[in-house]
């Protein structure tokens, strides 16, 4: 095992105690991004070599110099006896869907391609402050608009470490392959309709969408501004508990960053889980989805191999103590990506609208004669298919003759599956759940190409995580073994609001129990040159 | 096989195209049109939900009572220290002016 492969905490109380550098350490992710990742994502880079197959291209933009200045000025502080902060020395990397001063911010979009941001996001502005070392901006679905990382205007897209031939999940894919194939520590992902949970269940890593409200949007380019959650990506739930602490808490620059006030997330993890009361519940073992030819609706149990994870992990809880409360309902879970195709669309269409050609990003070269056709070329060669697709939809469905029937409507339907969760962490109803315990997705990660063009079956990898994005709950998705192709299996443990520390003591929990189990020692296929 | 309705015709989304304000190649419209109308296909389940009329709307999940909401800013004017750095990334700009072509003038009725 290597330095890279140790946990954040670990790697702290190495730097702490003087065992590494925080040189030492950059390197050591360096080097592993040097000998798993290839080449990176380019707007030109849409001929892939063979190589290119056997590496996980996490990775837009790499700053190995300016990583490598700023671990040597967190050496000096240690040296000087001097606190860097919490994640002082510990590499991330960060979705290139977050603002960073004077770099590249691309959405991984061509319209984007040419922005350098005047400002920082403030969740990345406070992993630097507490010392973390940014190695650079990570891939994703263009404009976050996709679970798969496929639709990326910069190629190679990135491919899953523990099979190459396999999707990372996404949007947040390159935040789960680099923090899966042990290139960083951590990285800031989003969530926005399981845009962080869906990747790390399929790249074996834990993801946390916090409650909406909870980490602040500032700097984040939009996708669905009621929906958008910025949240960690680690190794295990003591890493993501202490980028936690880095990040979350009000902002004078977002209105929607709750004034909650923030635990110490890493102080409970710990303590006893027994008495807590777990939720299973069959509206999260089945999936809806409607036939590509005839629209009518067909109804599948999630694989049994995904089913036996959750079952084994009740009994992981029960066994700890806590009480598994069986057939709590969550009706309207398949309405979760019918009011999303409606809610997100319209609020993607209204963000996009900014991007015009005039103030910042792509501008058309072809001659025009007046402004408007500036703004049609300008969009036209700069949007890619998914962006198009999202304006077009959310302009249909907003429309004023369509509005009751689509927008209108999805909110309401919205209010439903919001009572669900009211429903079923009420402390004085009847389940009184302190989480529900779900698969995180209904397949393990999909071949590349496999599902990419077609859009609707591409939303329907959402169907278990985007119900929390609309009721604003915060959710985790973390490892419970693997499949019989060798590839991980995510559990998800959503809870009531700002109960994100106890999702994490949960899911700490679990991990101790199960340190020993012979799943665990699997190791990341990319590590040994590409597929399973 | 009965051929799924298609509620988005190529005049419809061409209007849609021109509100969108993006020039598309034909390839790129007839898959976009496909994809629409499947998407809408597979919303059209929303409209069998039997909604109680006192249903109301949410436009977000968190409930924002007045002890979870950030103070409003003071109403004080402040000056952007970035203003350059922004101005910077205009695709055309000259003497404190973003340049765009003719904005051709029209009368309103």
């Amino acid at each position: 095992m290597e330095l890279c492969d140790l946990s954040a905490l670990e790697i702290s109380r190495l730097l702490r105690s003087r065992q590494v550098s925080a040189l030492e350490v950059t390197d050591a992710c360096l080097a592993r991004i040097e000998a798993v990742d290839g080449s990176p994502g380019t707007l030109d880079g849409s001929q892939e070599k063979e190589e290119d197959a056997r590496k996980i291209h996490a990775f837009i933009s790499l700053i190995a110099d300016d990583a490598r200045a700023r671990a040597r000025e967190v050496d000096s502080q240690f040296a000087a006896g001097e606190d860097p902060g919490p994640l002082g020395g510990i590499p991330f990397t960060v979705k290139d869907i977050f603002c960073v001063k004077d770099t590249p911010s691309t959405a991984a979009s061509r319209i984007l391609a040419n922005f350098v941001s005047p400002y920082t996001a403030t969740p990345v502005e406070r992993m630097l402050k507490a010392g973390g070392i940014s190695l650079g901006k990570v891939n994703l679905d263009e404009f976050t608009y996709g679970s798969s990382n496929e639709s990326s205007a910069f190629q190679p897209s990135t491919r899953n470490p523990w099979d190459t031939s396999r999707v990372p999940g996404g949007s947040s894919g390159g935040s789960a392959a680099s923090v899966g194939a042990g290139e960083a520590f951590l990285s800031l992902g989003t969530d926005t309709a399981g845009s962080i949970r869906q990747p790390a269940a399929f790249c074996g890593v834990v993801g946390l969408k916090p409650t909406y409200g909870r980490v602040s949007r500032y700097g984040l380019i939009a996708f669905g501004s009621s929906l958008d959650c910025p949240g960690p990506v680690a190794r295990c739930a003591a890493d993501a508990a202490l980028m936690m602490n880095a990040i979350a808490g009000a902002d004078r620059h977002d209105s929607t960053a709750a004034t909650v006030s923030v635990p110490d997330y890493l102080a409970g993890l710990d303590k006893d889980i027994k008495g807590m009361r777990i939720g299973l519940s069959p509206d999260y073992f089945r999936i809806t989805f409607p036939d590509a030819q005839t629209g009518d609706y067909q109804e599948q149990d999630v694989p049994d191999e995904i089913k036996t994870a959750v079952f084994k992990a009740a009994e992981v809880y029960r066994a700890m103590g806590a009480e598994i409360i069986d057939n709590v309902p969550m009706p309207n879970t398949r309405y979760g990506i019918p009011a999303y195709f409606v809610i997100s669309r319209v609020e993607a269409a209204s963000n996009l609208h900014r991007f015009d050609g005039v103030k910042y990003g792509y501008r058309s070269q072809n001659q025009v004669n007046e402004l408007k056709d500036l703004y049609r070329r300008s969009r036209g060669e700069g949007f890619g298919l998914q962006p198009k697709l999202r304006i077009l939809m959310g302009m249909y469905v907003s429309a004023a003759q369509y509005s009751e029937q689509y927008y209108r409507r999805a909110l309401r339907v919205r209010t439903l599956i919001r009572r669900d969760f009211e429903a079923a962490f009420d402390p004085q109803g009847k389940y009184r759940l302190d989480a529900l315990l779900t698969p995180t997705t209904p397949t393990t990660a999909f071949p590349m190409k496999g599902v990419y063009g077609d859009s609707v079956l591409m939303q329907y990898a959402d169907q278990l995580t985007v119900p929390a994005n609309h009721s604003g709950s915060p959710g985790i998705s973390f490892p419970g073994g693997f499949d019989a192709g060798g590839l991980p299996i995510g559990l998800q443990l959503l809870g009531p609001d700002f109960s994100e520390a106890t999702l994490l003591k949960m899911t700490h929990a679990f991990e101790k129990a199960t340190t020993d189990a012979d799943w665990r020692k699997k190791r990341p296929a990319v590590l040994k040159g590409g597929t399973a | 096989m009965a051929e799924p309705q298609e509620d988005i015709s190529p005049e419809v989304f061409d209007h849609l195209v021109q509100l969108a304000a993006m020039e598309l190649d034909s390839s790129q419209a007839e898959y976009l049109r496909q994809e629409l109308n499947k998407q809408l296909a597979s919303i059209r389940e929303l409209a069998a939900i039997q909604l109680d009329d006192a249903l109301p709307m949410a436009s977000h999940g968190v409930p924002y009572p007045p002890e979870h909401k950030p103070a409003l800013r003071d109403d004080v004017w402040e000056a952007c220290p970035e203003a350059e750095a922004i101005t910077a990334q205009a695709p055309q700009f000259e003497d404190g002016y973003i340049i765009v072509p003719d904005i051709p003038h029209t009368t309103l009725e």
